[in-house]
């Protein structure tokens, strides 16, 4: 299943090809990785989707901690948090089809942002499946280009994400929850 | 206080109580050696970056301090790598300092550029590149704090020549802000209490004691652990030492080249105790059949190890000797008669193949030779090695009484790791006899390592273990590919006159009588001692639990019925 991780690390140079170096290096498979500013100049929020059972999950965030650049790592797996990916999807559009097109994509509250004379740019902001859904509809029209952000996430109101790992660091701890 | 880079990094590493640098200068570090010549810490000039490496790490291996390596540029860092990923692996606590090309080169691929700290960045446990003279102090000072805190390991700091020679404010920073790097925290009262019900209910308990024993200085607390609940001890290879190997409660080594009683201890138990290590593949075989019936309680420093390899009942995370020293008061005293006196079964069992009750047969064997090293030092030594088959005899054979004797590398298993890390642990400790048991492939990796041994003036006293072959190979071409030895003959030259050459003296044994007299020799003879053992060619490794093989199902030495009892 999909494991939704959300690691704050620090804002400097080199900081995701340590965190990518680790998953090549240690096999994990990555669905999506998204890397962005903070509320916090320092600190950068990447968020880490991985396809993989509970105990590898549980192996990616042990790993994580080891990275000395690596402040915290949540687990926001089916928590209730506000998941979201956007997208931009350039499909093929001529003049009798443009409408259809606007109209499926106001379904899915998305918008037209671009408009040109063979083709048109839809942004969808959502869940993945959303998305996901959204995209095979426009299928049939052809689509041209397409690019996702991946996933972002955070926690609803003063819900408190899982931390497997309390007191971070390279060298946290953490004791109940690994033995279930 | 405005100083130069370079002098920045030396006054850091005075501070950080540095004593010794193993390296070699180039282009891209001569501002750092220049000003070496100001401050009051030895240089020690090697031959190849590799040896620097592991001088570094054998230096931190038996001093329990921080070593330290300097390369330059290029070249001389990557040669550097071998040394590193060997350090990591062994959780040992080196900083690497290399020279960078300036700064505004980088990227450029100039002369003798390299991406270091790409290189080396899943092979360090953290790396900086320095691009400014200011940015150093703070470096040293993390780079040290890292190395040797948690669970440690190398730390490689990358300073580009500008960054050398331009100068700076020096300030020795008073602490350190690591927000993503945070100390142990202690293990809960109710876990500890968890972990002493379980020691309390098991009547077949084992303690595996690892590396982290050593590293963590917790010996005493795991031997207490041991003698109040009555459990034996099998260590890991670099465990041993944790528990005198003269005491009853000591198995020895485990796993693939363990002591056959250890291993059949360790699948028969009702309860595992794994102190300070990690599962590897080379200790447990097949994890599908290993210890089926044990339960496990894990101590560990390092979170990523838990459930990695072996899933466990309890993980206890913490630094090994205060969660040892938090639990022990919760831990009733106990006994196990009956498993004990199993346990001595096979133990009895297994002295029945000992090769050291062989009597005299004319060959020349290498446990003999580890055997009478461990006579004539009294078992104290501190011992290197190299990788391979004398590796495995000199952990069988040296039984070693105390931790921090055994310089040998495991996770990595570096051929030619000998010679430079026995003379850095000459360096931590030239008090000591400091002996190398090394094979004949391995010691050539690195034999151009003997000239730093003499310019140094160390006493480090060589043990070749000469089968002309690489021998560890060799024995799983015999076992595994029908005895075809492909790349593994090998003609050295003659040891005694490469010794000769760099003015050591030198002896070659070839039979079993003459070990002691040669030994002898070593020992009283000042200075570096070369001996080259001419010892069975074919001979193997027992017991040997082949790759991914269940644990028990060991390759035995054949019983042979001794004609007179023979000398151990």
């Amino acid at each position: 299943m999909q494991h939704t991780l959300i690691a704050l690390v620090e804002n400097k140079p080199g900081v995701l090809n340590r965190v990518a170096s680790l998953f090549r290096r240690r096999n994990f498979n990555i669905d999506s990785l998204n890397v962005g500013q903070t509320e916090t100049a320092e600190v950068s929020r990447m968020t880490i989707v991985v396809d993989s059972d509970s105990v590898d999950a549980r192996k990616v965030e042990a790993n994580l901690y080891k990275l000395v650049n690596v402040i915290d790592v949540q687990d926001v797996t089916g928590q209730p948090a506000v998941m979201r990916d956007l997208a931009l999807i350039k499909v093929k559009a001529n003049l009798d089809q443009r409408a259809e097109i606007a109209n499926l994509a106001s379904i899915f509250r998305g918008r037209i942002v671009d408009v040109a004379a063979e083709s048109v740019i839809v942004e969808i902001t959502g869940t993945e499946d959303k998305i996901d859904s959204l995209t095979e509809l426009l299928r049939p029209f052809g689509i041209i280009e397409m690019v996702r952000t991946g996933q972002v996430a955070m926690m609803r109101g003063n819900h408190a994400p899982v931390r497997h790992l309390p007191g971070a660091g390279s060298n946290g701890h953490h004791h109940e929850e690994l033995i279930n | 206080m405005e100083l130069t880079g370079a002098e920045i990094l030396w006054e850091s590493l005075l501070r950080e109580g540095v004593e010794v640098v193993f390296g070699i200068p180039g282009g891209a570090s001569i501002p750092i050696f220049d000003a070496m010549l100001k401050y009051p810490i030895h240089h020690v000039l090697t031959r190849h970056e590799q040896g620097a490496a592991h001088m570094a790490d054998g230096y931190a291996r038996a001093s329990g301090k921080v070593g330290v390596a300097m390369a330059t540029s290029g070249p001389g860092a990557t040669n550097l790598v071998t040394g590193i990923a060997t350090a990591m692996l062994d959780s040992i606590p080196v900083v690497f300092i290399t020279g960078q090309v300036h700064s505004y080169l980088i990227g450029g691929d100039a002369f003798q550029e390299t991406d270091v700290t790409g290189i080396t960045l899943p092979i360090t446990k953290h790396n900086y590149l320095i691009t400014r003279a200011d940015q150093i102090a703070q470096a040293v000072c993390e780079a040290f704090y890292i190395a040797r805190t948690g669970r440690p390991g190398p730390v490689l700091i990358d300073i580009c020549k500008d960054a050398q020679v331009e100068k700076a404010e020096f300030v020795y920073p008073d602490k350190i802000e690591l927000p993503g790097y945070k100390p142990p925290r202690t293990v809960p009262a109710h876990l500890l209490k968890k972990a002493a019900e379980m020691i309390k209910q098991a009547q077949k308990p084992v303690i595996l004691a690892g590396h982290g024993v050593q590293i963590s200085h917790a010996s005493q607390e795991v031997q207490e652990l041991a003698r109040k609940t009555q459990t034996p001890v099998a260590m890991t290879l670099l465990g041993l030492g944790s528990m005198p190997a003269s005491d009853p409660l000591s198995l020895g080594m485990m796993g693939m080249h363990g002591e056959a009683y250890c291993n059949l201890a360790i699948q028969n138990s009702d309860l595992i105790i794994a102190l300070g290590m990690r599962f590897d593949d080379r200790v447990t075989g097949n994890l599908k059949t290993y210890a089926p019936r044990a339960k496990k309680i894990h101590i560990e420093i390092d979170p990523s190890e838990v459930n990695k390899n072996v899933v466990v009942d309890l993980p206890l995370l913490g630094d090994l000797k205060t969660v040892l020293n938090d639990l022990l008061p919760y831990v009733e005293e106990n006994q196990h008669p009956q498993w004990m006196d199993q346990i001595e079964e096979w133990r009895a069992e297994s002295d029945s193949r000992n090769i050291l009750y062989w009597p005299d047969d004319g060959k020349l064997y290498t446990a003999h030779v580890i055997r009478s090293i461990w006579e004539v030092t009294g078992g104290n030594a501190v011992l290197a090695t190299g990788v391979g088959q004398h590796q495995m005899w000199a952990a069988q054979y040296y039984a070693f009484e105390k931790p921090y004797r055994f310089i040998t590398s495991g996770g990595m298993g570096t051929m030619g790791f000998g010679v430079p890390s026995a003379l850095g642990a000459w360096f931590a400790n030239r008090q000591e006899d400091v002996w190398l048991v090394d094979g004949d492939g391995s010691f050539q990796m690195t034999q151009a390592e003997l000239s730093t041994m003499v310019q140094e003036g160390a006493n480090v006293k060589i043990a070749i273990m000469n089968n002309h072959f690489l021998g560890m190979v060799r024995q799983w071409q015999e076992f595994f590919y029908d005895s075809r030895y492909a790349g593994t003959p090998l003609t050295g030259p003659n040891f005694v006159k490469i010794a000769e050459a760099h003015g050591i003296p030198g002896r070659r044994v070839t039979k079993r009588e003459e070990i002691m007299p040669a030994l002898e020799f070593a020992k009283q003879t000042p200075g570096p001692v070369l001996l080259d053992f001419f010892v069975e060619k074919e001979e193997a490794v027992y017991p040997m639990v082949p790759a991914g093989a269940d644990l028990h199902n060991m390759i035995r030495r054949p019983v042979r019925q001794p004609q007179e009892t023979g000398q151990r």
